[in-house]
């Protein structure tokens, strides 16, 4: 089991035969994933990687009854490409591209409130339900099949999670990377959500860092609403306030979003927290003892 | 990216927002030629630095006759401004501004964000005009009024008058509110701002509502279409490193340590400085080479976080995911080798080609130290900066 994509998904790329699309569509289709066609606007009836290109997203879902679309598609056109997956039906939309305009996404999101189309990124790695579905740009290879959900803002620090959970020996079920941009799709919420209804998810990191107030919403969603145990890190304790850390949603700004808010809000749900990035993996492993 | 106040104030201007008239000067005789052409008999020159708290750093200074002015000109510009927000080296002063003088009956406060919870444009008012905002903001945030633009609708006419009568204007006062409000909501959509702060908007001793002060910051992903504002970029006013590093694509912040980090992904360095705190080191700088690190990049990122002269030891912390540990592994030998490395260098690889990555270092021998995981990584730094220091 796993949550939202499996090794039935119907998966396109929107922006396939780009440079980054293209790479990592190919790699997709190495670790398995069930990609059906892309899209590229003026190159439609074209065929790449094996796979049939189309002109529009309604095209190609009419064509392959695609659920799932990668998005690869420079920032200027990336809001456009998620609306134009949304409304052609597509189930949900993975935007890898770094750098889409907050207005723009302000608008995204107006548009897909009360739709049925997840969103998850912009800016982020993507999500894998390991051994059956790629869709993103993680390493496939540090992943093993297993019982352990893995929500987080950063790629990287996601690949730290996996790897230590898998070298514990408990695998992941799926793993999604929802951002690290101020204005997003999918929450840590909305993850905690489908982990805790997922019977093969035991139990659930959340790797959070500076900025904003998600952290805090999610720590008072599991106390309410989580009963499989979760294990807590949040990046940027050492970070200066005002200072855009890497990601344009990692800043402490006017004293808010800080790590020790977020930590405290987290411990008092009842969350296992590590200060320590290189425990993540042990401290999953003590808290499903 | 920051604009200054009169480059603000130009943008307001071209909305149609009411503000003072003013000339901006990079010379004592320009300021007193532009103090010349607005008449009138007193003046505001006012140092152009991108930092809050200038009025309490000293710099702007009311002048009441044209040799005050250049008087005042001549003791600002070619100077550094500290104020709390700039650092305690302060920002250089290249130009004023000299601004027709305001007789000010009321101080207000205006800001125009994005809020990430409500994703939406927030407008946030406060009588409390002047004033530091975070610090009305956490005594009494009764005194803030905010209202949300709605994406679609825009902001509506009640929601202006809301604020409008909740700072206690008269009804004429209300409808220039309104009108500049909504005229803000265009700037700040038109210009792609990141944040719009007018502190203080005042009622001058006729009764008009005015934007005395302009502080505009355009967000770093919209600037491909804000090509004039891109040109508007004072680069003096940015830290060296920082600027250097974005010309290679690289996300720098220097920092007050003396452990320098080099790392791939934004969360990954943030890890990697905390993790250096909490072993009892200081860290340098946060630097992010980003996912497509190549062997040039990490060799300007070396140069960049040596070029801190506090640095007493780096620490290499990659994991790869698309980036591949053995070409990192060839440009750290290609910089150690090629630059000079003087201070101890620990680096820790996981990921793809690991192997590989490993065995170029260990080939090398060169004088890099290895850590077998992130925690042998951050105690082995933290010793390495004591003895360098000891040293």
């Amino acid at each position: 089991m796993s949550v939202l994509i499996d090794a039935d998904t119907r998966v396109i790329c929107q922006g396939i035969t780009g440079r980054q699309g293209s790479f990592h569509t190919q790699e997709s289709l190495d670790y398995g994933t069930r990609v059906v066609g892309g899209v590229t606007p003026g190159r439609g009836g074209d065929e790449h990687l094996g796979l049939p290109v189309y002109n529009t997203v309604r095209e190609a879902v009419k064509e392959t009854q695609a659920t799932a679309s990668m998005v690869y598609v420079p920032a200027p056109f990336a809001a456009d490409a998620i609306l134009e997956a949304a409304d052609a039906g597509i189930e949900l939309v993975v935007c890898i591209t770094e750098g889409v305009p907050v207005l723009d996404m302000l608008e995204v999101k107006a548009v897909l409130r009360g739709q049925g189309c997840k969103l998850i990124g912009p800016n982020c790695p993507g999500i894998i339900t390991p051994g059956a579905c790629k869709m993103g740009i993680m390493p496939g290879f540090i992943h093993e099949p297993g019982c352990i959900g893995i929500v987080s803002r950063s790629g990287t620090l996601t690949y730290e999670a996996v790897f230590q959970t898998t070298k514990v020996g408990l695998g992941q079920t799926t793993c999604i990377g929802i951002g690290g941009d101020p204005i997003r799709g999918v929450h840590f919420i909305d993850c905690l959500e489908l982990f805790e209804a997922d019977p093969a998810t035991r139990g659930i990191i959340v790797v959070g860092e500076i900025g904003g107030s998600d952290e805090e919403a999610a720590a008072e969603f599991i106390k309410g609403n989580v009963s499989k145990p979760v294990v807590g890190y949040i990046a940027g304790v050492t970070a200066p306030p005002g200072k855009k850390m890497g990601h344009a949603g990692a800043i402490i700004s006017g004293g808010k979003g800080t790590a020790p808010e977020k930590y405290r809000a987290l411990e008092q749900a009842g969350v296992s927290t590590v200060r320590s990035l290189a425990e993540l993996g042990k401290a999953m492993a003590e808290a499903l003892e | 990216m920051n604009l200054h106040e009169y480059q603000s104030k130009t943008l307001f201007a071209e909305f149609g927002i009411p503000v003072p008239k003013g000339h901006v000067a990079s010379t004592p005789e320009e300021a007193r030629a532009a103090a010349e052409k607005l008449g009138g008999e007193f003046w505001v020159v006012k140092a152009q630095v991108h930092a809050g708290g200038r009025g309490k750093a000293g710099g702007v200074k009311l002048a009441r006759s044209l040799n005050e002015v250049v008087q005042h000109a001549d003791s600002l510009l070619g100077k550094r401004l500290v104020t709390h927000q700039s650092g305690s080296e302060g920002l250089p002063i290249d130009m004023v501004y000299v601004e027709a003088g305001s007789s000010i009956d009321r101080e207000l406060y205006l800001s125009l964000l994005v809020d990430r919870s409500q994703e939406r444009v927030v407008i946030m008012a406060s009588a409390a005009g002047g004033m530091d905002i975070e610090e009305v903001a956490a005594s009494t945030p009764e005194k803030i009024l905010t209202a949300s633009v709605h994406p679609a609708v825009g902001l509506n006419p009640y929601q202006t008058r809301e604020i409008a009568f909740g700072l206690g204007l008269d009804k004429e006062q209300a409808k220039e509110l309104a009108d500049i409000l909504g005229r803000l909501v265009e700037l700040f959509h038109e210009c792609d701002a990141s944040l719009v702060e007018v502190n203080p908007l005042i009622v001058n001793s006729a009764g008009r509502v005015i934007a005395l002060d302009g502080k505009i910051n355009i967000e770093d992903n919209a600037l491909f279409r804000q090509q004039r504002l891109e040109e508007w970029r004072d680069a003096a006013q940015e830290d060296t490193s920082e600027r250097e590093a974005r010309e290679h694509d690289l996300n720098y912040v220097s920092l007050d340590g003396n452990i320098a980090c080099l790392v791939n992904g934004a969360g990954l360095a943030m890890a990697t400085m905390d993790l250096i705190k909490l072993h009892g080191g200081e860290p340098a700088n946060f630097l992010d080479v980003g996912g497509g690190a190549t062997a040039e990049k990490v060799t300007e990122a070396f140069k960049i976080i040596l070029a801190n002269s506090n640095v007493e030891a780096v620490l290499v912390n990659i994991f790869g995911g698309i980036v591949r540990c053995d070409l990192i592994a060839e440009g750290i030998i290609a910089v150690v080798r090629e630059v000079g490395v003087t201070v101890p260098v620990v680096v820790r690889l996981e990921g793809t080609n690991v192997r590989k990555g490993r065995k170029l270092l260990s080939d090398s021998e060169l004088d890099i130290e290895p850590a077998k995981d992130l925690t042998e990584a951050a105690r082995k730094v933290v010793d390495l900066a004591k003895e360098s220091r000891a040293a």
